[in-house]
């Protein structure tokens, strides 16, 4: 074994040692060791993440295989990584949050009976991401997903005497099921007709399998690829929330904010969107499955956004924001643009689990109330916490020169010239979505930091915590707390305008994103790139710019200069705002039609099926008429030798039935 | 090879242990009998060290043979000899047996060293089932295993233990009737012979292998249990004792599976194949509509026992869509359903020794009690929902894997097990585990003893083990999934 494989072993490893003693020891060895530790060891993997980009820029990448999982005929089942420029971004974006993360826990879960199974789950949930993103092939990334599921699971249940938190959860785990089934599925296609569960492998197959037929109903023939795509795909919108399969993420919040941040937000919910970038190689084989792609994800952009207005809860808001910009992520997928939803995927990554902390930050200051509504004029006992706020949300918004802006404007600019059936819909709603994404973010902005303190209504009755602290005013959080803001706060204005030209115009994703020649026009070629200077003084003269300039006025007239406006404005539009918090029924349809509907059909199965049918007539009625006979039979016994064999079984049967029924 | 008659050994050294059990108990002589009965079950499981060091893996025929013979006149002989399945089976055979004793050392009813006889014996007539190449030898085996289980079930049982206990005798019975005069029909048909592995090679006529499918299905059918003859199995649980259900879900049902496995499929390969759509037809309800039921059992151990059912599903499916994947993952899934059905009783056991109730309305917020019980249940449930890294994944995906191969919609109605499983297994855990203290019951529960968790950790590491290194496992099957293959694909018309 040499040293790169040692040390790439070493990265997911590290936190899962780190996880493993905290959760086995934690009692023992108590919550300082147990936060220590566990935060050494992801250091430890962030970096060696870091090391492994420096080599991966020089040009260096590896295809190791670790172990053999199993064998079954001549398929082998391997056990390995592939670190090229693709896997080592999302290493070093994953292990760089998940580090701010832990470090932030220690201030925010202070209080917390489970401490150390926090700092477990957070550990255990950075080894199954890296390994995640790590794997060079399906088997390992399914575990990597499903085993990120689990503790997704886990710790948004982490509260399990709360009700609202373990239905959270359990829904979290069931939608995200769904998806699986669908990636599992796709799995399985790729297995009988690539032979093989390696990317590279099933890379290389691709396009001799793209002209296959497969017959699924009726002797419609589908490709091959197309339903494989679709499939993988279906994957990809249960874990990165996309409509339909959305509707676990907002309910996730019930979790504790980390978590919020680290899972829902920056690493696992993207671990779709890495998917389909890492499939590039088979989406760019499927016309179709690409149009799916962009139109899910430019349903989800819009639409999901348009909740975000409406919400109260302050992570409501963030999280629903989320689901919108991972919508913003799948467009640019589906117009194959992979390294901008990478890019986006990145700096997303930062100035959302920023906002999430910051979030959080507030609500640790608001002693636990999340509702918008009694907060307002913060900004004043909460400098740090508003300043990095502010500048989150300039990010998300797309202001020019955040992080943000050189991602969102590029999968505008992209979006425009892509020709894929449905990237008119596309660009119309990744268009209105920057003004909806400015309006909610700012409106949140201004509730919050702004306006009247709303946190000392008359109604407001104290809590126990709140008449321990001895005040009602909100306060600054800690260090632990403060300090990852605003190590966050520095990649979410700089990263887009350093990582701009590396990711989208030079050659730092070749050989692992592949764009069919046919997608390849809509790409701006280097040349017309101009720098991310220019660019960003560009920004200030384009349609998105106004759009997002008029949705903080939007929410500045709404929120503080007029605030009656918005009452005004929420009579006139009452269906809509029903329609928006009643999240498009969607929730009330599933509960209605799956939940019920399981509950009629097992019931169903059950007691008409089993109980009736199966025990009832045909068990239990045997019995009952092998008794009748073998009452009638008794008085024809014989005696006779020939009989002994058929009245062996038939006495048996007789005198045990008799038993049952405790007839005499 | 060994030259000691080691399969004899691990047949009759649970066997003589328990009848040597069972004369200790009779003298009130408890402890004796039941550190006996732990030292006789921990040899049995010592034996198979020898047998997993000395296997060899690359061989296609029996090994390990043994042959003497027992009843001349009918030519029927105490043949012996295991090949890479019955050689997974026998492990977990002897591994369920050890944890059963262990996990019901303070098991409080009566005529305790009896009930570990029991368990003893039946562990040597299992094993005998396993092992047997003779027919006669095989069904003496298969059939005197109900006995054992049926006293396990009509003395230690339930409230209902009675009518439970009979209709597990009868339903299975029934059913196995029939094999024996398939069986005398094919000593008829070979011209005298029972040796199974003679049966491999015997020609018959479509209309009689079809003829003795049916009567193997049977017997078979009914032990996995496949939909419709599975009703017996949900009341042999919740009627049978916390070790007894183990045993039954961990090592009984795959009675069912091996049959098909060592009889059905070699000796009628083209019945086999002919009425595999109605098997797999059989087998998609069975995980579909067991699925369902599950759902809404209000009884944890009946839940448990329907999930064992859409299980099992899985090895019918895998057994009849004749791939490598179908086949190695349905012999995986045997094994594997063994590990966590096993430990998910055991959990109910830890739970029910504890509050006297399988009703999970009675349940609610155990985990603010039982911290440490609650993460095993919690692994268990995962495995049981099929979680990659757990051995509950492993069957599953290769079955999957394999049923894909053979038609698209094979695959998607199995693979809603995803959700199905998932939804049924942790909705319970939820309703039992999550929340908040729900009575005081629950207030007054104490975690595990160092004993229980023993007996926890051991099917944990053994989940885990086969979840992250199943190769370790599937070695045992290569040659013998080909060679089964082979046989099921020429025709013996």
């Amino acid at each position: 074994m040499n040293m790169t494989k040692i040390l790439l072993i070493a990265i997911p490893i590290a936190p899962f040692l780190g996880g493993c003693i905290s959760g086995i020891f934690g009692n023992m060895i108590g919550r300082k060791a147990s936060h220590r530790i566990t935060i050494l060891f992801v250091l430890i993997s962030t970096i060696l993440s870091g090391l492994v980009m420096s080599s991966v820029i020089e040009g260096e990448s590896h295809n190791i295989s670790i172990y053999l999982w199993s064998l079954s005929g001549d398929i082998s089942f391997e056990i390995g990584f592939l670190v090229d420029s693709l896997s080592s971004t999302m290493m070093l974006v994953v292990s760089f949050v998940s580090l701010m993360v832990h470090i932030y826990t220690i201030g925010y879960m202070a209080e917390d009976p489970g401490y150390q199974r926090f700092f477990c789950y957070i550990s255990l949930f950075t080894f199954a991401m890296l390994v995640l993103v790590m794997s060079n092939n399906f088997l390992q990334l399914f575990f990597g997903w499903e085993a990120v599921g689990v503790i997704s699971y886990l710790l948004i249940g982490f509260w399990h005497n709360k009700p609202s938190a373990i239905d959270a959860n359990l829904k979290a785990f069931l939608v995200n099921r769904v998806g699986d089934l669908g990636f599992l599925l796709g799995i399985g296609l790729i297995l009988a007709y690539c032979g093989t569960l390696d990317f590279k492998g099933v890379f290389e197959m691709a396009p001799e399998i793209s002209n296959q037929n497969l017959v699924l109903l009726n002797n419609l023939e589908w490709s091959v690829l197309t339903v494989i795509c679709l499939l993988l795909f279906v994957g990809a919108m249960g874990k990165s929330a996309q409509v339909p399969l959305h509707v676990w993420l907002p309910d996730s919040m019930e979790g504790p904010t980390p978590i919020s941040a680290l899972i829902h937000a920056a690493t696992m919910v993207t671990a779709g969107i890495f998917m389909v970038a890492r499939m590039s190689p088979l989406f760019e084989l499927s016309e179709a499955a690409l149009s799916f792609v962009i139109i899910i994800g430019a349903i989800t952009a819009l639409f999901t956004g348009l909740l975000g207005i409406v919400q109260n809860d302050i992570k409501r808001v963030v999280a629903y924001s989320t689901l919108s910009q991972l919508g913003y992520m799948t467009v640019a997928l589906g117009a194959s643009a992979y390294s901008i939803a990478i890019f986006h995927l990145v700096t997303h990554a930062f100035f959302k689990a920023l906002l999430f902390l910051a979030a959080g930050s507030v609500i640790i200051g608001m002693h636990h109330k999340q509702d918008m509504n009694s907060m307002g004029g913060v900004r004043k006992y909460m400098p740090v916490t508003w300043a990095t706020t502010l500048i989150g949300s300039l990010a998300l918004i797309g202001f020019p020169f955040f992080s943000g802006f050189y991602s969102k404007e590029s999968i505008i600019e992209h979006v425009y010239r892509s020709e894929i059936l449905g990237s008119n819909f596309a660009y119309f709603s990744v268009l209105v979505g920057v003004f909806i994404t400015s309006l909610y973010t700012f409106r949140m902005y201004f509730l919050v930091f702004e306006g009247k303190e709303r946190f000392g209504a008359k109604k407001h009755i104290p809590s126990s915590a709140e008449l321990q602290n001895g005040s009602k005013k909100p306060h600054e959080s800690s260090m632990v707390v403060l300090l990852p803001l605003i190590l966050l706060a520095i990649p979410s204005i700089f990263l887009g305008a350093v990582l701009i030209e590396p990711m989208l115009y030079g050659d730092f994703f070749e050989d692992v994103i592949f764009v069919s020649p046919a997608h390849q026009n809509t790409f701006n070629s280097p040349n017309a790139f101009g720098g991310w200077y220019e660019m960003g003084v560009h920004g200030f003269m384009t349609l998105p710019f106004l759009l997002a300039i008029s949705g903080i006025v939007v929410a500045w007239v709404f929120y503080i200069k007029f605030p009656r406006l918005a009452v005004i404005f929420k009579k006139i539009t009452h269906p809509i705002v029903i329609l928006l918090e009643e999240k498009y029924y969607f929730d009330r349809f599933n509960s209605w039609f799956f939940v019920k509907g399981a509950k009629k059909l097992g019931l169903g199965f059950w007691k008409i099926g089993d109980v009736f049918l199966i025990d009832n007539l045909l068990v239990n009625g045997v019995a009952r008429s092998a008794r009748f006979f073998a009452l009638i039979l008794r008085k024809i016994q014989t005696g006779m030798i020939y009989h002994y064999a058929l009245m062996m079984v038939l006495g048996l049967t007789m005198l045990l039935s008799i038993w049952v029924f405790g007839v005499v | 090879m060994l030259d000691y008659s080691i399969l004899s050994l691990i047949i009759w050294v649970p066997i003589v242990t328990g009848v040597i059990v069972l004369a200790l108990g009779a003298s009130d002589n408890s402890a004796a009998g039941k550190w006996t009965a732990l030292i006789g079950s921990l040899v049995g499981l010592l034996l198979v060290i020898p047998i997993w060091v000395f296997f060899d893996t690359t061989e296609p025929l029996m090994q390990f043979e043994e042959s003497a013979l027992w009843i001349e006149t009918l030519n029927i002989n105490y043949h012996l000899g295991i090949d890479g399945i019955s050689f997974l089976l026998v492990f977990l055979n002897c591994l369920t047996t050890f944890v059963v004793i262990l996990a019901s050392w303070e098991f409080v009813a009566e005529k305790i060293c009896q009930y570990f006889a029991s368990f003893l014996i039946l562990s040597g007539l299992v094993n005998g089932a396993f092992c047997a190449l003779d027919a006669i030898l095989f069904y003496v085996f298969f059939e005197a295993t109900l006995i054992p289980m049926f006293v396990i079930i009509g003395v230690w049982g339930g409230y209902n233990r009675v009518y439970a206990a009979l209709k597990f005798f009868l339903y299975t019975l029934t059913g196995s009737l029939l094999t024996l005069v398939a069986l005398i029909f094919l000593y008829r048909e070979s011209n005298g012979s029972f040796s199974l592995l003679e049966y491999h090679n015997l020609r018959l006529p479509i209309f009689q292998q079809v003829l003795i499918f049916g009567a193997f299905f049977a017997a078979f059918a009914v032990k996995i249990p496949i939909w419709p003859v599975h009703t017996w199995l949900p009341d042999a649980h919740v009627e049978a004792p916390t070790g007894g259900s183990v045993v039954l879900a961990a090592v009984l049902l795959k009675l069912g599976a091996y049959g098909f496995l060592r009889l059905s499929l070699p000796i009628l390969p083209d019945a086999s194949q002919m009425l595999a759509p109605v098997m797999i037809f059989l087998a998609l309800t069975s995980i579909v509509y067991i699925g369902f039921i599950a759902f809404v059992q209000p009884d944890i151990k009946k839940l448990i026992a329907y999930s064992s059912v859409a299980h099992m599903g899985f090895v019918t499916l895998g057994i009849f869509i004749f791939n490598v994947n179908g086949l190695m993952g349905a012999i995986i899934q045997l094994i594997s359903h063994g590990f966590v059905s096993g430990a998910l009783f055991l959990c109910i056991g830890v739970l029910y020794d504890r509050m006297h109730t399988r009703e999970i309305a009675d349940y609610g917020g155990v985990v603010n009690k039982m911290p440490i019980f609650a993460s095993f249940f919690m692994l268990f449930a995962m495995a049981n929902a099929g979680l990659p890294g757990t051995s509950g994944f492993v069957g599953e995906f290769l079955v999957l894997l394999g049923a894909i191969n053979a038609n698209f919609w094979f695959g998607f109605a199995a693979g809603s097990t995803l959700i199905i499983g998932a939804a049924y297994t942790l909705w319970m855990y939820k309703r039992v585990v999550f929340g908040e203290i729900a009575n005081a019951k629950v207030a007054g529960l104490v975690d595990i003893n160092s004993r229980e968790f023993l007996v926890l950790f051991l099917a944990a590491t053994f989940i885990i083990w086969m979840g992250v290194y199943p190769a370790s496992f599937t070695q045992f099957l290569h040659v013998t999934v080909d060679q089964l293959l082979s046989h099921v694909s020429i025709s013996k018309l």
